[in-house]
Formats: structure tokens, C-alpha cells, sequence
């Protein structure tokens, strides 16, 4: 058995390390960590609870309004505030404007480059793909960067920047949009579906939102004068079996996204790959083990939880703690929204795998970036102007609070108790913590390493471009997942 | 424009949320590969957009350190994590085993020009705030005091200090305006104010702009989050005393933090992310403790109390308001 470290992993957000155990040309075991320790958890114990809204953001640069609205709707919970409904419109258009910057920020960016790399040389595709993907130098960044920045433009308007905003309040947001306001929200939109439906998709949004199934999917992207870079990620993934490459553990879960009047716009639930079976979402099920943390004993709950950093620690290797469902590891994010959601061509897609995997979770971002921009048209219609957009504060209650929200990567959820409006204990757990945690005290791996263990290197060892590929599949948020 | 030799650039994260390497992404009609590349500027390396991975990217940097590269600049994204101990630990990069402050300590006396992209490289930043578990510093300063993680005689190879790009993150064009004088040979220590800030950002406040101007010379305050008012009276706005061209430049197409109802943090300015009750005013007698840069008090109160019982009807009623309750009246447009 030869262990092998690879490190800086780099493409993705933050610092992250993968360490392999290799024998007869495949994964034995695998280890991931997570090596930055911030304390933003120390930090907040002690502050005035709207302090939050200015602190926590800060962990992330990518997921900046998740970490805002987690904020918030724990803050709701602790003010028993009612939000203003074209304030819960215009967050979840600025919330959905930052995920799709991210998810098309992990296609161009962190994962098509890979396929522009030497070792696929031989490949008959190969040409046109450095060519489109090469890191830093491909075709594709002239457009889909200025594409990015000009989606982000909603944040301009509605946040004031982006990263790192203080317009999302537990009522709503600080500022009111008038009807130029409204009309430039559709004009930013319109020009995104137009770089969509050239560029990304090579077809009307709708043409890709109505995808039902593996076969569908497969016809889109072989037919005839098909062009668009989703497309060309699809034929590769195909001729190189992603579909069957990164298999997760089973449990899949989804806290909600996209709160409105009628509830979530994707609903919450706990999906089971392994049998198709889906259930209730409850973060009561949710504790952490630190067994293989850089962080010493506490209360397994994030309820009554400290942290408690010690990197001297025996036998750790991630500064994350493992969090378990029902004492299991959960993969989250967008693969997993859509499978809670009961998208028909996303469970066909895991079904036929029988698991989670690569191909599935590029291809249910690429949904989401669909669905959502058709979401977000319709959130900007439903724009009362005559209303208001924020509800004042509440004073807050003494106690636990809760908030939840699916950032871009999967649930988020930050347990927090207060007293005469000052934090007593603040946890945080992020996507990335589920999907890349460590072994927990039973040895169970987390999403990651499960999803490496058996993953056939060859030769390559190290260099293994297959690694690559599974690791960036999940668009691991490292600073998150230690925070 | 175009130099004979690429302008070699590496980019480290250190104790960061990497939203400075977000915002600097938005630079750039073409993208901002395509303008660095204008400039004739090379990534040597940069830990979300190269390539190079795992053991290729550690031999860049290796060879950057043994001296067979050469670095230009060195920019550095996040805090340095001095703890626990001096060691560093709270922070190594992956596969290398050695901490960010080992390596940022070897390469830093290696580059011509050093750079503290955002607030957390240059002073510290909020993995600084209270109780400052990791012993966390910028390069040159811990909060506002001279030393930081380089130490108060660091100078790179040019006998510059440290160039401290601050904000939360920053304007992407404070980044690349920066880089771009940099590349070109045109900036020097007369192009950085006291804090070691470019001038081309901290020449200003960043009240200057604002545009809640007129509440603010009324001193009609909102009292809520949401209302139009000036937010300095009440909800904790630094903007006069804080650094940058903030409301003189559009943030992602056409925004500002006062624009959109957040209440300036000062986020450009050193320790700033020490208070607690960031969206209140903390007062003295009625008064705001922190008054205006360079304004003497007694001016300040004496003109406050002038103009608020000046304030037409107007002013205050739209700036206890969630919106533009009464336009302007007619003026010299009037009909005759």
C-alpha cells in the first residue's frame, strides 16, 4: 500500500488536502482536510446578536449572502419576527443570483479545466476543449466571466456589493426598490438568459428545464448542431463515465431553499439513494463527532455545542468536525436539492448509477442554473412595489435559535443560544462540512472519502486526473467547512 | 504599454474567505485574465484559477523561493495566523506541511513589491476581532500598530512596506488599479497614505458621495434599517470617518453599502472589526462619539442643531420613510 498526499488541491474555494491510501491501482482509503482555523465560531459568543449580520458573511467570499440570510432566519426565529414578502422576494433573488454565480464559477473555473490538461491528449475531443476550458487562458472566460459579473450586478442593486453585504435583515431588506429598480432586475436578467442560451446551453432555458429523464438528457445534448458548453461537458462525462465514477453514501438532504409566502421553492427532505426513499427533514437528528477533528470534546449536539480548537489533538487530521445525520453522513447540495425536489431526469440519474455521482452532480447544477433563472423572472414580477420590503426588528428572545438555509453547496445551518441578546453559544455547519468531513468515531468516512474509496488510479497515483474529478464534483467550499 | 518581461505575480490565500479573489473577478470587460494579460501580468500562481495543483503547484512555489523565479509581487489574500504559540499552526497549506507563516515569512524579502489584498492581509481583519483565537495579523500590522506578521522593518526588494489594498472586501478596481501602477512602474511610497493604502482610494471618505447627502447635512436620520435618513446619527455609519471612494464608484454595476441600506463598518480602516453593536451609534449626552475626521465638536454640534431646525418637511418626512414620500417641489422648472 503506498499513501500519497495531494496538496495544495487547488480550483476550489479555499485550501483543501486529500491524502490516499493506494493498492493494486486503487483507492484503499481516503482522507480529506481541511487545514485553516479561523474561530469565527469564538468570535461571536459574547457579541449583540445583530452583530452576526456583520461577522458571519465574512466567513465565506462565495456564499457571502447564505452566510447573511442563515443570519437572519436564525434571528427571525429568535425575534419571532414575520418577514416582509417583497423582502423574501427580492433575498431570494440576490440569493439565487449568488448561486448561480457559483455554480457557473465551479464550471468554468474550477472543474471544465481539468479536461483541458495534457493527459487527455489523445482524446478526439481534446482540441476544442483546451482550446474553450484551458485554465486562465480558454475562450470560454472572455464571456462566461463577463456573464458572471453582469448577473451580479443584481447584487449592486439590492445588496449594495457583493461580497459582503448588511442589507439582509431578519425582516426583509434594508432597501426598497422603485419601479427603475424593478425594470433594471429584468434587464440584468435578460441579458443572463441571453449568455445562457448562446454560450451555456445553446438552447432556450426552458429546453433544458423540461429534461425528464437519462434519455432525454442524452438526446439533447447528441442532437443534431447541438452547440453550448453544458452539451460538450455531457458528451465527455459520457466517453469518460463520469456517471459511473464518485458513487456518494446514499443519504442526500436538502434544508429548503428559496423561502416564500407558500413555503420553500425547493422543499426540504432526506433522500435516500439507496432505496429511493425519502423522508422528513429534521436537524434535531444532526451532532458532531470530533474524533478526527482538530478540536477537543464537547457536547455532540450544535445546540449546546463549544469549539474548542486543539491542533496537537491524537489521530485528527481536518480542523472540520463530522457531522452526522441519525449517525450518518449526508451529502448535500445541488445534486441533492434536486433529488429532494423529485426532479424526474435527477432521480433517473441516480437511480440508474444507484448512486449519487460525478456526471449527476454537474448536471444538476446546470438544472438548478435553469431553473433558476426562470425562478428569478418570476420573482421579479411578483414585486409589490407599494409594499414594504423589511419588517422592523423584534427584540430577542432569551433561548435557542435556528437558522437554515441551502447555500449554493447544500444546507447551512447555524444553532445559536442567546442571552439579554448576547450569543451563549454559536455553531455553524456548513455544506462542505457535511461533504468533506472527516472519519467520525465509529470510523465511518465522510461523503468524500466514501465517495474515493475503490476509485480505480492506475498508474498515476497522485496525478490521478479521476481524483480530480470526484473531489471537484462536490464544489468543496473549504473555507466554510472549518470557518 | 506592452513590457518585454511578464510582470510575475503570485497570489497566496492565507487566513481568508477568498472574497477578495471573488471581487477582483468581476474586473474586466473581457475577464480578468484578459486584463491582466493586457498588462503583460503573470499568474505565477494563483490558488483558485491555475492549473498547476498538488505537487506541480508546490514546485512553483519552490522555485519561487530558491530564486529561479522571479516575483515581482507577492500578493497575499487573508490574515497570518500566528497562533498557537508563534507556530503558526491554525494554518499550514495543504501538502506542503508548513504553516502560511512559514512560507509568506520566506517568500515576502523575495518580492519586489508585497500587497495585503483586503483588510484581513493588511491589518488583520475580523479573524482578528475579540478574543482573536488564532493570533491573527496582517503583514505589517496587527490592527492599527506597526509589526503585524513581516515585522515593523520589512521592506520588499524595492524598499517599499507593505501596499495594504484594505477593504471587505475591496473594490475590484482598488485591486487591479493597484497591480496595473505596479506593473507599469508607476507607483512608489508617495502613492500610500499613513496606513500604507493606496491614495487612489484613500484620498477619500467614504461619506464623499454619499447619497444620502442632503439627509445627512439636514442631520434627518432614519431610526430603522430601512428607512432613507442619514445612518449616522443612529444606526452606527462610519462613512465620515472611514476611507475610500466608495460612493464615487459603482460596486457591481451601480451599488454602494449606504445605497442599499448597510450602514458603513469602516471596513477599510485598521481594527475595525474590534467594535460590537456594529449598527449602533454609540452617544455620549445625545451626541455620537465618533464625529466626522478633522471636524472640531463644538462646530459639529452647533451646526447640527442649526440645520435640523432648518430641515424642510420634505427631508424629514422621506427620511422616516421606506421610500420618496414627496418629490422635490417645482423650482426653476416651475410653470409660469
Amino acid at each position: 500500500m503506498t499513501r500519497i498526499v495531494i496538496g495544495p488541491f487547488n480550483r476550489v474555494e479555499g485550501d483543501l488536502e486529500v491524502t490516499l491510501d493506494v493498492a493494486d491501482g486503487a483507492v484503499r482509503e481516503a482522507r480529506v482536510s481541511a487545514h485553516l482555523y479561523r474561530g469565527f465560531e469564538q468570535i461571536l459568543l459574547g457579541r449583540p446578536s445583530e452583530d452576526a449580520l456583520v461577522i458571519a458573511p465574512r466567513i465565506c467570499g462565495i456564499c457571502s449572502v447564505s452566510q447573511s440570510l442563515v443570519v437572519a432566519a436564525m434571528l427571525r426565529a429568535a425575534q419571532g419576527a414575520t418577514p416582509a414578502p417583497n423582502g423574501l422576494l427580492l433575498t431570494n433573488i440576490a440569493h439565487a443570483a449568488e448561486n448561480v454565480a457559483d455554480h457557473l464559477t465551479h464550471f468554468y473555473l474550477f472543474f471544465m479545466p481539468d479536461f483541458a490538461r495534457a493527459s487527455y491528449a489523445e482524446r478526439s475531443w481534446f482540441d476544442a476543449i483546451e482550446a474553450r476550458f484551458k485554465a486562465t487562458s480558454g475562450t470560454c472566460l472572455r464571456e462566461a466571466l463577463p456573464a458572471r459579473a453582469g448577473l451580479l450586478e443584481i447584487m449592486g442593486l439590492i445588496a449594495g456589493k457583493w461580497p459582503h453585504s448588511l442589507a439582509f435583515r431578519p425582516g426583509g431588506v434594508a432597501h426598497a426598490i422603485d419601479l427603475g429598480g424593478k425594470m433594471r432586475l429584468l434587464a440584468i436578467l435578460a441579458r443572463f438568459r441571453g449568455f445562457l442560451e448562446r454560450a451555456f446551453f445553446g438552447a432556450p432555458i426552458e429546453a433544458v428545464a423540461s429534461l425528464r429523464s437519462a434519455e432525454d438528457l442524452d438526446a439533447f445534448v447528441t442532437s443534431a448542431g447541438r452547440s453550448g458548453d453544458f452539451a460538450a461537458f455531457v458528451r465527455i462525462a459520457r466517453d469518460l463515465r463520469l456517471h459511473a465514477m464518485g458513487f456518494g453514501p446514499g443519504l442526500m438532504m436538502s434544508g429548503g431553499a428559496y423561502l416564500g409566502a407558500a413555503g420553500h421553492y425547493f422543499p426540504s427532505g432526506v433522500f435516500d439513494a439507496r432505496k429511493a426513499a425519502l423522508r422528513a427533514f429534521d436537524l434535531a437528528e444532526a451532532r458532531e463527532d470530533v474524533s478526527h477533528a482538530f478540536m477537543r470534546e464537547s457536547d455532540p449536539n450544535p445546540a449546546k455545542a463549544q469549539t474548542l480548537p486543539d491542533v496537537h489533538r491524537e489521530g485528527a487530521y481536518s480542523f472540520a468536525k463530522a457531522p452526522r445525520l441519525s449517525g450518518e453522513p449526508v451529502e448535500v447540495g445541488a445534486l441533492a436539492r434536486q433529488a429532494v425536489a423529485g426532479h424526474r431526469m435527477i432521480r433517473d440519474l441516480i437511480a440508474r448509477a444507484g448512486a449519487s455521482n460525478v456526471l449527476a452532480r454537474i448536471v444538476a447544477r446546470a438544472l438548478e442554473i435553469a431553473l433558476l433563472a426562470q425562478a428569478m423572472e418570476d420573482w421579479i414580477g411578483d414585486i409589490e412595489l407599494k409594499e414594504r420590503f423589511c419588517a422592523p426588528d423584534a427584540p430577542t428572545r432569551d433561548g435557542a435559535a435556528l437558522g437554515c438555509v441551502e447555500a449554493a453547496r447544500g444546507a447551512l445551518a447555524h444553532w445559536a443560544s442567546l442571552r439579554d441578546d448576547r450569543y451563549t453559544t454559536y455553531q455553524i455547519v456548513a455544506p462542505t462540512t457535511w461533504n468533506f468531513s472527516p472519519r467520525d468515531s465509529a470510523g465511518r468516512p465522510g461523503p468524500l472519502e466514501f465517495a474515493l474509496q475503490g476509485l480505480e488510479v492506475g498508474e498515476d497515483g497522485a496525478a490521478s486526473i479521476a481524483v480530480q474529478h470526484v473531489v471537484r464534483s462536490f464544489d468543496p467550499c473549504m473555507v466554510c467547512t472549518a470557518h | 504599454m506592452a513590457r518585454e518581461n511578464p510582470f510575475n505575480v503570485l497570489w497566496l490565500q492565507a487566513a481568508s474567505c477568498g472574497g477578495c479573489t471573488m471581487s477582483v473577478l468581476e474586473s474586466g470587460a473581457s475577464g480578468w485574465f484578459e486584463e491582466l494579460r493586457a498588462f503583460g501580468i503573470e499568474l505565477l500562481w494563483h490558488p483558485s484559477f491555475s492549473e498547476a495543483s498538488g505537487r506541480e503547484a508546490l514546485s512553483i512555489l519552490e522555485r519561487v523561493e530558491s530564486g529561479e523565479i522571479r516575483l515581482d509581487a507577492l500578493l497575499i489574500e487573508g490574515a497570518v495566523l500566528c497562533g498557537p504559540d508563534g507556530a503558526g499552526l491554525f494554518n499550514r497549506l495543504s501538502g506542503s506541511g508548513r504553516s502560511l507563516l512559514d512560507w509568506i515569512s520566506r517568500l515576502a524579502p523575495l518580492a519586489d513589491y508585497c500587497v495585503a489584498v483586503g483588510s484581513c492581509a493588511a491589518f488583520g481583519g475580523v479573524p482578528a476581532a475579540t478574543p482573536d483565537p488564532t493570533d491573527a495579523r496582517g503583514l505589517q500590522y496587527s490592527s492599527g500598530d506597526l509589526g503585524g506578521a513581516l515585522g515593523v522593518e520589512y521592506r520588499s526588494r524595492v524598499g517599499l512596506p507593505v501596499i495594504n489594498i484594505s477593504g471587505c472586501a475591496p473594490h475590484p478596481q482598488w485591486i487591479m488599479e493597484t497591480l496595473q501602477a505596479l506593473s507599469l512602474g508607476l507607483f512608489g511610497g508617495a502613492d500610500m497614505d499613513s496606513f500604507g493604502r493606496p491614495k487612489l482610494f484613500a484620498d477619500h471618505l467614504a461619506h464623499h458621495g454619499c447619497s444620502r447627502n442632503e439627509y445627512y447635512e439636514f442631520k434627518a436620520s432614519a431610526e430603522h434599517v430601512f428607512e432613507r435618513g442619514c445612518l449616522m446619527e443612529h444606526l452606527g455609519c462610519k462613512a465620515t470617518q472611514a476611507v475610500g471612494d466608495c460612493n464615487q464608484r459603482a460596486w457591481n454595476g451601480g451599488g454602494s453599502c449606504t445605497k442599499s441600506g448597510s450602514t458603513c463598518i469602516a471596513c477599510t480602516s485598521p481594527g475595525f472589526e474590534r467594535a460590537v453593536g456594529f449598527m449602533r451609534t454609540p452617544k455620549v449626552a445625545g451626541i455620537p462619539v465618533g464625529l466626522p475626521l478633522d471636524m472640531p465638536k463644538a462646530w459639529f454640534v452647533a451646526l447640527a442643531a442649526l440645520s435640523k431646525s432648518a430641515t424642510p418637511k420634505r427631508v424629514s418626512e422621506n427620511a422616516r420613510s421606506d421610500r420618496i414620500e414627496h418629490g422635490p417641489a417645482p423650482g426653476v422648472e416651475k410653470r409660469k
